[in-house]
């Protein structure tokens, strides 16, 4: 019924509450892609803008797309830093989704199974960091992290460290790990909180009265129900630390290689726009079909 | 029931991992001692700096302005994109309509700035203050879609229905009905697009020109050379004002949840 009456009431409303939105998406999230595309098929050039061919009037179409070639591709697929980084960049993504899942798992199910007027408070203290700056919150490690930082100072006031001694790890992937992990906790937490709440306890109940051991309860039960948030969490944490930059460049040592450094390197440092162009398809690509799981599994909760 | 109890350990230790960074930031933004790690005394000096630095606070203005400008339109087109994913289950492209909303949420921000930069310099506008709100608009509407999303899915359209069945022209009926109900999730999706707006450094590194630094690349600009006390004083001041702000909005939704419950009660009792 309701269907019906929207449907045959409001004619240029409903058109416009589609179409704005729409048309905004196609213009400023879908038409970039394509200028990516192209401009990454593109030749460097010292010029503003800095690669040839631009494209100028109808008449030149054909000779505009005969001067389009693979070479940034190639030259990424020859140039093994390039190929390094994509793998090191996933390499890195993937074991921090797995630390966010060992310590956000156990964190969402003390949530879940906290007093139930405790509950909007828990939610509210994990979502209140997410709120404050990410820059903010990757600032505050470098004052802990650093050789003579706070750190350091614990651990020789503890009796830990000696007073020469100094804590190596800013500047590592193992502060970069640490930063991920904190940083992206919310977004790892919430959705298997949700998923783990909306359990029926009387599940285990059962398990438990049927002499199944806790464990295997969880292995058996818990967890399987709960997979749904494990994949949103997962699929939320690892797609964009794939691309991540401010924690890599702040956090990160020379050695450590993640691809938003790179494409950041390529366009700022050495202004190779259509260099950078290059890298973030094939990031596009490499990341399509999480990101394509990640559209399939929020369509269906929504 | 040993596994299914409620283990306070755990939480203890990650509330721990999640808030001690920040209370450390926050306290040595008070330290009188230029050093980072020795405790100086009490003093607000870092304050005073940072207030005269005219560099950053022209920053956290233009953020403010582009925070407020984007955050808004932003929750107008998300409430739309909205209305259109939950109320319309068919129109041509709905497909990638919704792939166009979730595809934001996850995207490198690296790739999203880069490609709106792009876009930008091939039909030669002037970056700067117009270009960081556009692109602001765009990645935060979807947000707001999400959020305004949730809420219509569990909305009880009797009301609605009611209105119209009287004769209420849709449009009216959305502005009386729908939007009063829906309102605290439009605020929450408006907070959140301006505190995601505040908080980005990359998105808007790309897409900025001469004029319009942000805040984030200030500040970004400023710890690349190393940790100082004025930038834990400024970001102090930036996590006071979204502490606050986050703490009063939720007890006004708490609240006008509660007085919307009891004028329920009343309104039935009326009606018996």
């Amino acid at each position: 019924m309701a269907e019906i009456s929207t449907t045959s009431n409001s004619g240029p409303a409903r058109w416009l509450v589609v179409a704005v939105p729409y048309i905004w998406l196609l213009l400023f999230f879908a038409a970039p892609f394509l200028i990516i595309l192209k401009i990454s098929l593109s030749d460097t050039a010292i010029a503003m803008p800095p690669y040839t061919p631009v494209l100028d009037g109808l008449g030149s179409v054909g000779d505009f797309v005969s001067q389009l070639d693979l070479e940034n591709y190639l030259f990424l697929a020859e140039d093994p830093l390039y190929i390094q980084s994509y793998l090191s960049s996933l390499q890195m993504a993937f074991i921090s989704t797995l630390l966010l899942l060992l310590i956000g798992y156990p964190m969402a199910l003390a949530m879940a199974r906290a007093p139930s007027r405790w509950r909007p408070t828990l939610v509210m203290l994990v979502i209140l960091p997410f709120w404050t700056s990410f820059l903010i919150r990757v600032y505050a490690w470098i004052g802990i992290l650093k050789p003579e930082g706070l750190l350091t100072v614990f651990l020789q006031t503890i009796g830990l460290m000696g007073p020469d001694e100094q804590v190596q790890i800013y500047r590592t992937d193992i502060a970069v790990f640490i930063g991920i992990v904190y940083s992206y906790l919310p977004f790892m937490v919430l959705p298997l909180y949700s998923a783990l709440e909306k359990m029926d306890a009387t599940l285990l109940e059962a398990a438990n009265d049927l002499g199944c051991p806790p464990m295997k309860a969880f292995w058996k039960i818990t967890f399987p129900l709960s997979t749904p948030g494990v994949i949103a969490g997962s699929l939320i944490c690892f797609i964009p630390i794939t691309g991540e930059f401010v924690i890599p460049d702040l956090l990160g040592g020379p050695d450590t290689l993640m691809i938003g450094k790179t494409l950041w390197t390529e366009f700022f440092g050495n202004r190779d726009w259509p260099l950078a162009s290059a890298v973030a398809v094939l990031l596009l690509l490499v990341l399509v079909v999480p990101i394509m799981i990640f559209q399939n599994q929020q369509q269906k909760a929504g | 029931m040993k596994s299914a109890r409620f283990d306070p350990i755990v939480l203890t230790l990650g509330f721990a991992f999640l808030y001690i960074p920040i209370i450390i930031l926050v306290i040595y933004s008070f330290n009188a001692s230029r050093l980072v790690t020795v405790w100086g005394g009490f003093s607000l000096q870092w304050y005073a700096a940072m207030w005269s630095n005219e560099g950053l606070m022209d920053a956290a203005w233009v953020t403010a302005r582009v925070g407020v400008l984007s955050a808004s339109i932003g929750t107008v087109f998300g409430t739309m994109a909205a209305l259109a994913l939950v109320r319309y289950s068919r129109f041509p492209g709905r497909t990638i309509f919704s792939g166009m909303i979730y595809a934001p949420l996850v995207m490198p921000e690296v790739i999203t700035g880069l490609s709106l930069l792009l876009l930008f310099v091939a039909v030669n506008v002037d970056r700067g203050f117009w270009t960081v709100t556009i692109a602001h608009t765009t990645f935060t509407m979807c947000y707001v879609a999400i959020v305004v999303q949730s809420r219509l899915l569990t909305f009880d359209r009797s009301l609605e229905e009611a209105a119209l069945d009287l004769g209420c022209p849709p449009v009216k009926t959305f502005f009386k009905i729908t939007l009063p109900l829906i309102l605290p999730a439009v605020l929450a999706g408006w907070m959140l697009a301006f505190t995601l707006s505040l908080d980005d450094l990359v998105i808007a590194s790309f897409t900025t020109g001469p004029g319009a630094t942000t805040l984030p690349i200030k500040i970004y600009s400023q710890v690349r050379l190393g940790v100082t006390p004025e930038i834990n004083a400024i970001c102090t001041i930036l996590i006071g004002l979204v502490t606050v702000s986050v703490v009063v909005a939720s007890i006004a939704s708490k609240r006008a949840e509660l007085r919307r419950i009891r004028d329920e009660h009343v309104a039935l009792r009326g009606t018996v």
